[in-house]
């Protein structure tokens, strides 16, 4: 049995918990453990249960995964305790989302725990130290009760103290529970035993390596498995030294997660970064754990007495704490800063009559301050959404202090409903959009990504809305926000319908949108400096002026729209095909690849990936104009670029040590001919007999100057009736696996900066990664410029030879080619990518498209399209001309 | 002998029945239809305790299950929805626990015999429904002392061994844990058929299936649809599934999560649509089967059936309906 072919390990409270080799480091909360933890005992012995349960909580908002509760205390009946407390878990729904690890030493007490819970927990803990009967019978119960185990490396002779006897102890668990017990092999959790190292003791100096390398074993050997322990215990001979116990805990936990350990029990509040740990006492420590030097345990504790954690002196200027609280809090505001903001919004809370003046009062004069500093281009989008984070924070401090003092006319600006709609996933110019009229004092409910239209209508008349804010990245949303408008229209509704996202635009809106929803006014808002000044104007007592403006201006959007169609003219699909681009076929031109079939990479190093970034993009997404990486020095925006490029950078650095996204990407290469001028036949293999896919590619019909071309993909492919043996390439990459839980975290956080930033350059990565990928496809596996050795900044400039163009951009504009290039690429199985049912990919940090290899493929706009070449592909495609039109909305030239 | 329930289900989407207490009520009984010849001078009023039904009129249960076979369902359910010692307490009828199901167990067999006899080819089937009883593991009755509990889950081990061994006597094919509001009961009843099918020697297919109170997609306990199905996983399960509650419509989304998570073939029996201002369930057969077409073309169920609401008539559009459509294969692992 391959651990590839086992279901992960899942767990469950009232929310799943899937443990799969993705997974980062899953944490076991240990503070209700009455062993371990002081205060919990006290409060259980003093039959504090509400207090217990804060505790409990605590933990759970803190980031601990699963928590582990553990009633062995001897002067109380556990049992009942137990008991006692999972019921009281059971109804506080922020605490009993995670699952429970039943924790004692006493079987009944076990037993009965599980028995309290409905999710699928955790054991903790079962061994062979009473023997193999006995162990076999607890863990048909344990199965039975529909719960994972902890297995302890200890059997009838005592507890593994050495390699060898990890190994042996657990190999023999793991074959009894499988065969004997029938348990399934990913609900087995092996601790090894992490015993105390720099003891003194010669036999101890083994001990972490030991650790290590048992769990690797553990890992490649008995399939499924997890292993876990508790980290503390390492550095239990340095007690009384924190600054050295953090360090070899940090120290610890990175050799361990490399080797496999894939959950434990950490007291975070003695954990440090590992990259942040002092270089010559990292040395020094992971001598010891690693055991590379006879006097390692000596030098470490020469070392260690003088080591008292010299934090690294930074120039902090602090002078702006000597003002006055309201000055401090607009500080902190524009600065973004939010280490003071809790004890100043404190501070100010007791100087007002009521909580809500702090907010009307210094916190608005603040945010009023940076609105200013941003509308007059002296502060950056990075910075206002910092600025916001700041504002959550107080907010949220505040927040149950107005609850208390609620009165009647606390009244926001406006609500607003926000959305992406139905089919699209992207998300960032929403959330940016949202924080920026959140920092005005508008109530912006955010229904998240691929909200149908009736919901979005409900949520406005449920919460009585003020405005819709509909928001879209790919081409087939521009069709769904249309569907909204005429919803919004047949619900009777009258509030401003505000439009925005990448593919969006005023002529858009005028020509297709606003016609559909005469109850009120629909506008385009081209970013998010303009949704603030948009909103007002539209709630505001100047608003009809503003409507009839914008009315006027749409009408000769839609005037001009008309006239420049009729002007320009196009040719029919025979003309068209007529003057394709001429390529004189040659074989000699055409490389066979290096290698024909389909590949995947599961996790491509993302340092690697980083190198073929273009960075230019990523400050685009920000509002941030200018080219990098003179956008550095730019005389206006050079300041906010370089901090917000400082603090890409930081992330990234954790976004590869601490492993938050995985590149997975998968490309093929496959013989293919055109047929039919339009289209290409994608074979099997080389006979090129079985036709695997045929792609069908649009082409260009507006009339062209003499020498210009009417061109379609088609045309970089060697016609059937050649003769001539052609190949055509397709790739998949993505490099969003596992974000979300990490925009999630910043979002429970409100720092809606660094969920934005994470995102940002999640997609940053997917284009750096497909840039990456197509030059290898050039150089290696197809092989056709094995010389090329071209910067950065060409690759960027397009330098290259042949094209790698996106279904769903201006080469080939029909989205509905992605289901076809993902099943030849078998794309979802190698990179986890989906396609919604309007074609977007999720993860949305992803790319994927077509390589063309021909020397003279060259990068075009098919642009507008006649009904006669709609008909023509929906009749080759078997679909129908209305669901065509539907997909092609934006390349309709009628 | 006929074929394995667990070999047909692989080839065609198999038809559960509709609901019995709507067809009940079709009937219009008297406090004197639920104590004949049984309970004649029981002290307690026993009018609406339906599993009554299957010792004091089995006629009329014997003809509901015929209606909905000759509608086409494949599977019909005992009537035994409420027949453990824990439910009938109330009613002061413990006692009648074994008989309640090992009767209701054997009439649905012997009208499912009838039927398979008529045509073999289309074998019929009986699944004893196990309800949730009517007391919870996981939440307090009382709001002053949240760590109180009315049922404890070895006092539901033990009422559910005694329905589920009274219902492998009485023959069934199936046993079906159904209805579930709160995990922690359905894991009681699930720890008493490995119990009870141990002892017994018996593999009988156990079907599961939760109910969803309402558009937060959480069951009454608070677990969403993904973290019910990993805590009902422990066991050999056939199926899962969803009923109850919610209408096809509204069922949609939460069985796609089981469609795509669910190592097990998958199962639904919604109701009627929701509940109209007098609280009758009145989607017609046609606007149901509507809704239950989107389920078959995505391919979403194995087994697909009624609740509340649901009469044969419901029934024979669903059966006439999944002929149409491939069977759906089991995505997860």
């Amino acid at each position: 049995m391959n651990s590839k072919t086992l279901p992960p390990l899942k767990l469950s409270g009232l929310e799943p918990l899937v443990v799969t080799p993705e997974s980062n480091f899953i944490n076991i909360g240990e503070r209700t453990n009455m062993t371990g933890s002081k205060k919990f005992l006290r409060l259980i012995k003093e039959d504090k249960y509400e207090e217990a349960l804060e505790v409990a909580l605590d933990q759970v908002q803190g980031g601990a995964q699963i928590i582990d509760v553990n009633m062995d205390e001897g002067m109380i009946d556990g049992k009942e305790a137990m008991i006692r407390f999972l019921n009281l878990i059971a109804s506080e729904p922020d605490i009993a989302r995670v699952p429970i690890m039943v924790d004692s030493s006493k079987w009944e007490i076990i037993e009965a725990g599980l028995k309290c819970i409905q999710g699928k927990g955790v054991v903790n803990s079962i061994s062979l130290k009473d023997g193999e009967e006995l162990f076999i019978e607890r863990a048909k119960i344990v199965k039975r009760l529909g719960a994972a185990v902890i297995v302890m490396a200890f059997d009838e002779v005592g507890q593994a103290d050495n390699y060898e006897r990890r190994i042996e102890i657990c190999k023999r668990s793991y074959d009894i529970l499988v065969e004997k017990a029938n348990f399934p092999p990913q609900d087995i959790i092996f601790d090894p035993n992490i015993f105390p190292v720099g003891t003194g003791m010669e036999e101890h100096r083994n001990n972490a390596l030991d650790f290590f390398n048992a769990t690797e074993w553990i890992r490649k050997n008995l399939p499924g498995a997890s292993v876990s322990g508790g980290v503390s215990n390492v550095s239990f001979s340095f007690r009384g030294n924190n600054a050295v116990r953090e360090a070899m805990h940090s120290a610890f936990l990175y050799h361990a997660i490399q080797k496999g350990m894939n959950m434990g029990i950490v007291n975070p509040a003695l954990l440090g970064v590992y990259d942040d740990i002092d270089k010559e006492l990292l040395e020094k420590v992971e001598d010891v754990l690693l055991n590379r030097r006879n006097d390692a345990t000596e030098r470490l504790l020469d070392f260690a007495e003088n080591f008292t954690g010299k934090k690294k002196e930074k120039l902090v200027d602090l002078s702006w704490r000597e003002q006055t609280v309201q000055k401090r809090l607009s500080h902190a505001l524009v600065k973004g800063i939010t280490e003071f903001i809790e004890e100043d919004t404190e501070e100010c809370r007791q100087k007002y009559k009521r909580p809500i003046e702090v907010i009307e009062g210094p916190l608005m004069d603040g945010m009023n301050v940076v609105g200013d500093l941003f509308g007059s281009g002296k502060m950056f989008l990075p910075q206002v959404v910092k600025s916001a984070r700041v504002m959550k924070k107080a907010v949220a401090y505040l927040l149950p202090y107005i609850e208390a003092d609620k009165q009647e006319d606390d009244k926001p600006n406006g609500k607003i409903v926000m959305a992406t709609v139905k089919g699209d996933v992207h998300d960032i110019g929403k959330n940016i959009v949202g924080v920026v009229l959140g920092c005005n004092n508008y109530e912006v409910i955010d229904l998240g990504v691929m909200v149908p239209a009736e919901k979005i209508i409900q949520t406005a008349i449920e919460v009585n809305a003020d405005a819709i804010g509909l928001s879209g990245l790919i081409t087939p949303s521009l069709d769904e926000m249309v569907t909204v408008a005429k919803e919004m229209e047949r619900a009777d509704i009258s509030i401003p319908l505000l439009i925005g996202g990448a593919t969006t635009s005023r002529v858009h809106t005028a020509v297709k949108i606003e016609q559909f929803y005469t109850k009120n006014q629909t506008v385009h808002i081209l970013d998010a400096s303009r949704s603030v000044t948009a909103v007002e104007s539209l709630l505001g007592n100047k608003r009809d002026i503003f409507v009839s403006n914008i009315k006027e201006e749409y009408k000769k959007l839609r005037d001009h729209h008309e006239k420049n169609n009729a002007r320009k003219s196009y040719i029919s699909l025979k003309e068209a095909r007529q003057n394709k681009f001429p390529i004189e076929w040659k074989q000699s031109d055409i490389k066979v690849p290096n290698q024909l079939g389909v590949y995947s990479f599961q996790d491509y190093d993302i340092n690697e990936i980083l190198e073929y970034t273009d960075w230019t993009p990523f400050f685009q997404t920000w509002e941030l104009a200018g080219k990098f990486p003179a956008i550095l020095e730019d005389e206006i925006v050079g300041e906010a670029a370089t901090k917000l490029f400082v603090d890409a950078k930081n992330m990234l650095k954790k976004i590869v040590n601490e492993k938050w996204l995985q590149a997975k990407g998968v490309y093929g290469l496959f013989p293919a001919n055109s047929i039919n001028d339009d289209d290409i036949e994608i074979y099997t293999d080389e006979s090129r007999k079985k036709v695997l896919y045929t792609q069908r590619s649009l082409r260009s019909q507006l009339k062209k100057s003499k020498k210009a071309h009417n061109i379609a993909l088609a045309d970089f492919i060697a016609p059937k009736d050649t003769g001539i043996k052609d190949y055509i390439g397709g790739f998949a990459v993505t490099a969003g696996i596992g974000i979300e839980k990490h925009v999630q975290r910043f979002k429970d956080d409100h720092d809606d900066y660094n969920a934005i930033l994470l995102q940002a350059l999640a997609d940053r990565l997917a284009e750096s990664f497909a840039e990456l990928l197509h030059a290898r496809v050039r150089k290696e596996f197809w092989g056709y410029s094995p010389e090329e050795n071209l910067d950065n900044e060409a690759l960027i400039r397009e330098k290259y030879k042949g094209i790698r163009p996106a279904p769903g951009y201006p080469a080939c504009p029909d989205h509905t080619e992605k289901p076809g290039l993902f099943r030849i690429l078998n794309a979802t199985e190698h990179t986890s990518l989906k396609l919604t049912e309007h074609m977007a990919m999720y993860p949305t940090a992803a790319v994927a498209g077509w390589y063309f290899g021909h020397p003279e493929a060259k990068y075009f706009g098919v642009g507008k399209i006649t009904k006669e070449q709609v008909e023509s592909i929906a009749a080759r495609k078997g679909k129908s001309t209305e669901e065509m039109e539907k997909w092609l909305g934006s390349n309709l030239s009628y | 002998m006929k074929k394995d329930i667990r070999e047909i289900v692989k080839e065609r989407t198999l038809i559960l029945d509709g609901a019995m207490g709507t067809m009940i009520q079709r009937y219009d009984l008297e406090e004197a239809d639920f104590r004949k010849g049984w309970f004649e001078d029981h002290v307690k009023l026993l009018k609406g305790n339906n599993d009554l039904l299957s010792l004091t009129r089995p006629e009329i249960i014997k003809e509901i299950h015929a209606s909905y076979f000759e509608a086409g369902a494949d599977i019909c359910e005992t009537n035994t929805f409420s027949g453990t010692t824990v439910a009938q307490a109330d009613y002061d009828l413990e006692k009648a626990v074994y008989d309640i199901n090992y009767q209701s167990a054997k009439i649905a067999k012997e009208v499912a015999d009838e039927f398979t006899a008529k045509d073999p080819n289309k074998p019929r089937y009986v699944a004893g429904a196990i309800g949730p009883t009517n007391r919870t593991c996981s939440i307090s009755p009382d709001v002053n002392d949240p760590a109180f509990r009315a049922i404890s889950f070895d006092e539901l081990v033990e009422a559910y061994s005694l329905q589920v061994k009274a219902l492998i006597e009485g023959g069934v094919d199936i046993l079906l844990v159904e209805t579930i509001f709160d995990t922690l009961n359905a894991k009681a009843a699930l720890y008493a058929i490995d119990l009870v099918q141990e002892e017994m020697n018996t593999e009988l297919p156990i079907m599961i299936s939760g109910t969803i109170t309402d558009a937060s997609g959480r069951t009454l306990t608070g677990q969403t649809t993904e973290a019910f199905l990993i805590s009902i996983s422990h066991l050999p399960v056939f199926s899962v599934g969803l009923n109850c509650a919610l209408g096809a419509k509204e069922l949609r989304q939460y069985l796609k999560i089981m469609d795509e998570k669910a190592p097990f073939y998958v199962s639904a029996h919604p109701n009627a649509g929701l509940p109209n201002e007098f609280g009758e369930y009145d989607e017609t057969p046609e606007i149901m089967g509507a809704q239950i077409k989107t389920f078959l073309e995505e391919k979403l169920v194995n087994i697909i059936g009624g609740c509340c609401g649901t009469t044969p008539e419901h029934i024979k559009v669903i059966a006439d309906l999944v002929k149409k459509y491939e069977v759906r294969k089991i995505k997860a692992e």
